[in-house]
């Protein structure tokens, strides 16, 4: 146990071992019997489940929204975050607290809201429909919900390291002749990046499994709008257990990918700052 | 904690002179939860009359196939009262609670009361819907729950079906060509019928909607019954709602002869009656005619003109079925 030496805090064996079984416990055991039950599918049909051509679209839309729904989220989220924390206002708490809203409301309640809201005849829905624009019941439709459910996650995991961030880094830049943009860029954007990052990949992950609020305002048009996860309860639907938990896994995989990836992002500008060994 | 185990056991043996009388749980789909919230205390009353026993009965709703599926899993359902016979053959099937044959152990094949898809449309009939040939028309909007995950879209699709094929000259190909036009006008595909009845009377979204009869009724009870109206068909599918005892846990429960009563009493004149109320058409001759009125004769044809449901969910709503070869079709469009 040549890495145990590294810490002086004692209870190291204890208390990975504790990790170890709660993350079995809780993640890895659904998990595993996920993919025990597909593996009762060979291979050619595994594939033919996974890559038939409405399964196929619904990965487009789901991981399109998906994407879409962090990277706005990523933007806007940065902003919410920087108002929060840089500029007092009155009724700043309250904003604080409506940031984590998305989080506490039923899912499915935060769809059938928005679905009101952007129909054809709803309060902004009316106003889109003569522009021939329509937003509920199109792919729109589910990036606005997949934002709305989104949204806490840059926020929350942004705002503790502009909080710590010292100001006094940002008046020296300044006071050796750096202009606004180049403190922005020079010095903020890297030291809040891997929280960016983080509060970016949670997103996406979040966004990828969505399925409460998108089904209400994605009118679930074959090819069109159709997300991968109703895809897994058309398969329950018809009893296919197996089926579902092909695509399921597929899912799996895909999202587990590319967090790893993000993750690796993550890691790698960390270093590159040098703030981690 | 020490003083925590004999409150425990103070408490189970408090409970158990309750023991005597019946708890069923009857696991039910979405829009019978009307139905049997009026029928519940009939035959509570009924019971204990009969047997001078008192009988709870507790109600789970949701999905038809949602709900089965529970019921397979392990939910300890007494009875099933289903939208569809497939989800009670996928519980026979699947989680082998139910013993085959349970369409043979009440009348009627087990379906106390049938409903039919009928047209409902915006007050005043602005688009003048009349059949359903109606709704292929270019400008008409048709809102019908998705056929891949509720029953309710299933019937629909088999009723646009056969009343396709019946007609003089129809035959397979022009019955599909005739649900592809029939779908190319469906702008939103809601998962199941209460979903689809928001998208139209909420949302104000799409010409006409179709769906069961009885939700027709609660769409009133709802929303009043100034916005719409209802419009039958030429012709419509006999949607026949199937009832089943599940065999393994009522005999493991010594629910069995509680739970038996509970379906027979469907059958009964006040069961018969409660569901005319509730729009469900009777079997018993005396009380359809009795409630004859609101329900217009309409010509029916039933889902074993597709070789029953078995046959009918394979060939026309299963991956790559019918359905999905009608989907793919429009979306090439």
């Amino acid at each position: 146990m040549a890495f145990k030496q590294h810490s002086v805090l004692p209870g190291f064996k204890l208390s990975l071992g504790y990790t170890l079984l709660y993350l079995s416990l809780i993640v890895l055991l659904p998990l595993a019997a996920l993919i025990i039950k597909t593996s009762h599918l060979d291979w050619a049909a595994f594939w033919s489940i996974v890559t038939e051509p409405r399964v196929m679209a619904s990965y487009k839309v789901t991981f399109g929204t998906s994407l879409l729904a962090a990277l706005i989220n990523l933007v806007f989220g940065l902003l919410i975050a920087w108002v929060l924390v840089r500029y007092p206002f009155p009724g700043k708490r309250l904003v604080d607290a409506l940031v984590d809203l998305p989080f506490a409301l039923p899912t499915a309640v935060a769809g059938i809201a928005l679905a009101t809201i952007y129909a054809p005849n709803g309060w902004i829905g009316q106003w889109f429909e003569p522009l021939g624009l329509k937003i509920a019941f199109t792919p729109l439709g589910i990036v606005l919900a997949l934002t709305f459910i989104t949204l806490p996650f840059v926020v929350r995991t942004v705002q503790p390291v502009l909080q710590d961030l010292e100001k006094e880094l940002e008046e020296a830049a300044a006071s050796l002749g750096a202009t606004r943009g180049q403190v922005f860029y020079k010095i903020i954007v890297p030291t809040i990046l891997p929280a960016l990052l983080t509060g970016f990949a949670m997103a996406f992950a979040r966004a990828i499994g969505e399925y409460g609020s998108v089904i209400f305002i994605a009118g679930n048009m074959p090819y069109v709008s159709e997300i991968t996860p109703l895809m897994i309860i058309s398969k329950l639907e018809q009893y296919d257990y197996l089926g579902a938990t092909a695509i399921a896994c597929v899912m799996l995989a895909v999202s587990f990918a590319l967090l790893l990836v993000i993750n690796g992002l993550q890691w790698w500008t960390a270093k590159r700052l040098g703030r981690r060994k | 904690m020490r003083k925590l185990i004999p409150a425990l056991l103070l408490s189970v043996f408090a409970a158990a002179p309750a023991l005597a009388d019946v708890t069923l749980l009857n696991v039910s789909y979405d829009v019978m939860r009307d139905f049997y919230k009026d029928y519940n205390p009939v035959f509570a009353k009924h019971y204990q009359a009969k047997f001078n026993d008192k009988v709870t009965i507790q109600q789970s709703h949701g999905g038809s196939s949602k709900q089965a599926r529970s019921v397979i899993d392990g939910l300890e359902a007494d009875v099933v009262t289903m939208n569809q016979s497939t989800d009670i053959d996928a519980i026979v099937d699947k989680g082998r609670q139910i013993n085959a044959g349970w369409e043979k152990k009440f009348p009627n094949e087990a379906a106390p009361f049938s409903s039919l898809q009928v047209l409902i449309v915006r007050k005043g009939n602005p688009k003048g819907i009349k059949d359903w040939n109606d709704l292929v028309k270019p400008g008409v909007q048709v809102i019908v729950p998705n056929p891949k995950t509720s029953g309710n879209g299933r019937y629909t699709f088999l009723a646009a079906w056969g009343y396709a094929a019946k007609l003089p000259g129809g035959n397979d190909a022009k019955a599909r060509e005739f649900v592809t036009g029939v779908f190319r006008n469906v702008p939103v595909l809601d998962a199941g019928g209460r979903a689809a009845t928001t998208t139209f009377m909420q949302r104000n979204i799409g010409d006409v909607l179709v769906t069961f009869e009885n939700e027709a009724e609660m769409i009133a009870r709802e929303f009043g019954r100034g916005g719409f109206e209802v419009v039958y068909p030429s012709v419509s599918i006999d949607a026949d709602l199937p009832v089943a005892v599940v065999d393994k846990v009522v005999d493991k429960k010594g629910t069995r002869k509680a739970a038996e009563a509970y379906l027979q009493y469907l059958w009964s004149p006040e069961g018969q009656e409660v569901a005319a109320q509730n729009y469900l058409r009777p079997r018993d001759k005396a009380v359809a005619a009795k409630y004859a009125k609101q329900f217009p004769a309409v010509k029916l044809f039933g889902i074993d003109e597709f070789g029953g449901w078995k046959v009918a969910q394979k060939k026309y709503f299963d991956d790559g079925g019918i359905y999905d070869q009608v989907a793919a079709t429009i979306a090439k469009k």
